[in-house]
């Protein structure tokens, strides 16, 4: 699904974010990014989503190459890939059914297959008794919800979460990671990138660690990379 | 349409193969966001209107400057058609040679009528009109020429071709000289001309201004929505569908804007209409004062719309590509 090949990426002005970076997130597979603040987990998403191009290697989505893509595909790219944000992102302008209709309307969906659409997304979160609610009437739990319901309400292949339980309490936290769970069981790939570390030896999947730009830690090419220390 | 991934595809893609139904869904969304833009003027009617007034009273003043040059071509169009040339016969000439004169001018296709006055009747004329009628009874003789007075063809009526007729005639060995009233037919044309180039050139100015208002609203509004187009362009939102909203507000305001230069002109003339009527009253003419046509209304809501246009689109190039989703 997603194949990074000796990627690095440098910054205007010399600070480098990620250096030789190699590893394969597999289709319909969870997997956790973490590492210490500025380790590079968020520069790792935007090469994902297409918010940066690597300064050297190669980023592959489902065998496209990323580096390929030109910026007048950008959008059509980012559609197959669902993103979550830990401040959520949610238009304010908007209830909460406008803020989670936001992907189907870019893409042209009729409005009754919408509505369909949204209902479903909100009811997988729990929040369909929500739908005319404006996000800054809700909780922080109950808005990220919100912006969960919006990453998956058009169905992408592809989920990236970049600390989306910063903000929340365990429990809230726990039931928010089931929910990618969830989709992850109907073939979702997903990848989650937290510093939490009690929360990902809790769920028993993969973990990604960086560190100062570099992998160091990846159970699929064993626990310690070559030329790295933990 | 999914590049990344094979027979992935909104239910929409699924459910339109044809380009016509695909064009169909891109009109479609097209009208809805400038129906949404509507309504977001109208969630924000103080700042909306503001700048509405703004922009049709910069409207008002080009337009009105325009029908001001339009009533003012009326009238002078009326007084270069009175242009009559005065022929003065010489004193040596007699009096059937002066009708031979008149026969023979009648046959010029420049000319459509003559009329001879004689010498008497010129005296007559001017002691009734001049009021010195008891002075000129002290006179020993009729002081006063014969006059054949001659109007142009239509044709012939402005300015350049009335003086070359007038050269012509000159050339009859009756006439002493001729005289056109042109001058000051010639001052007014080059007062309209001087007047047309000021509307020209203040209301090319004001244009300019109603772009730049237009562009400026636009940019403060998309600076206002920086976070709602990094998270459109995050979710897949193409700079067609994020930049449509703006310009269709560029547009609303072009199309408001117009239609209250329109109202504006249109309440000024009313509010004149008796001042004119008075004055025209005096000088026993028919002028009337005109508006705008069905035509030019058109034509201005049309300009408005493309300043509008333009003005939100420059805003829309120059600013929204700048704002990219820079933080996951």
């Amino acid at each position: 699904m997603i194949k990074f090949e000796q990627v690095s990426k440098t910054y205007p002005g010399g600070h480098r974010a990620l250096e030789k970076v190699s590893f394969e997130l597999t289709k319909g597979e969870l997997a956790f990014l973490t590492g210490h603040s500025g380790a590079g987990k968020s520069t790792l998403l935007k090469l994902i989503s297409l918010m940066e191009r690597p300064s050297a290697g190669r980023v592959a989505i489902n065998g496209v190459d990323l580096n390929q893509i030109k910026n007048s595909q950008v959008p059509y790219i980012r559609r197959d890939i669902g993103i979550i944000f830990q401040n959520h992102r949610l238009l304010e302008r908007y209830n909460v059914f406008d803020n989670v209709a936001l992907p189907l309307v870019i893409e042209g969906t009729h409005h009754k297959h919408m509505t369909k659409r949204v209902h479903a997304a909100l009811d997988k979160v729990g929040l369909l008794d929500k739908v005319k609610c404006q996000p800054s009437t809700l909780s922080g739990g109950e808005q990220q919800r919100v912006g969960i319901a919006r990453a998956i309400v058009n169905s992408p292949p592809l989920l990236l979460a970049d600390e989306p339980t910063g903000n929340l309490d365990p429990e809230l936290s726990m039931e928010i990671l089931k929910l990618f769970e969830d989709f992850n069981r109907h073939g979702t790939s997903v990848m989650i990138a937290t510093h939490d570390l009690g929360l990902i030896a809790r769920m028993k999947y993969r973990s990604l660690t960086l560190d100062h730009g570099r992998l160091i830690q990846d159970p699929l090419l064993g626990s310690s990379l070559p030329g790295d220390t933990l | 349409m999914s590049l990344l991934f094979k027979g992935r595809g909104s239910q929409n893609d699924k459910q339109s193969k044809s380009v016509i139904l695909k064009c169909y869904f891109i009109i479609v969304t097209i009208l809805r966001q400038g129906v949404h833009s509507l309504g977001e003027m109208w969630r924000t009617p103080m700042a909306s209107m503001m700048t509405i007034l703004v922009l049709g009273l910069s409207l008002t003043l080009p337009t009105t400057l325009y029908v001001v040059v339009k009533n003012v071509q009326k009238v002078s169009s009326g007084f270069q058609e009175a242009a009559e040339i005065s022929l003065f016969v010489k004193e040596t000439v007699s009096e059937q040679a002066t009708q031979t004169l008149v026969k023979r001018l009648a046959l010029y296709p420049e000319i459509e009528t003559v009329n001879f006055i004689g010498k008497d009747k010129a005296l007559a004329e001017f002691k009734s009109i001049s009021g010195f009628g008891q002075a000129l009874d002290y006179l020993e003789e009729n002081p006063l020429p014969s006059v054949v007075l001659v109007t142009p063809t239509v044709r012939h009526r402005s300015a350049q071709a009335a003086n070359a007729l007038l050269n012509k005639l000159e050339q009859e060995r009756e006439i002493e000289f001729g005289k056109l009233d042109i001058e000051w037919l010639e001052r007014l044309n080059a007062l309209l001309s001087l007047l047309k180039e000021s509307v020209i050139t203040i209301g090319l100015l004001l244009l300019s201004a109603v772009v730049l208002i237009i562009g400026n609203t636009i940019r403060l509004s998309i600076m206002d929505k920086k976070e709602e187009i990094q998270v459109l362009k995050l979710v897949g939102a193409t700079n067609t569908f994020i930049h449509t909203p703006f310009l269709w507000t560029g547009i609303w305001y072009g199309i408001i804007g117009g239609l209250i230069a329109f109202i504006c002109v249109m309440l000024m003339l009313w509010w004149l209409e008796s001042a004119v009527a008075m004055v025209v009253g005096v000088y026993q003419s028919n002028f009337v004062l005109q508006g705008l046509s069905g035509s030019e209304l058109l034509c201005l809501l049309l300009l408005a719309v493309a300043l509008g246009f333009v003005g939100s689109f420059l805003s829309v190039q120059k600013y929204i590509k700048d704002i990219e989703p820079d933080k996951v």
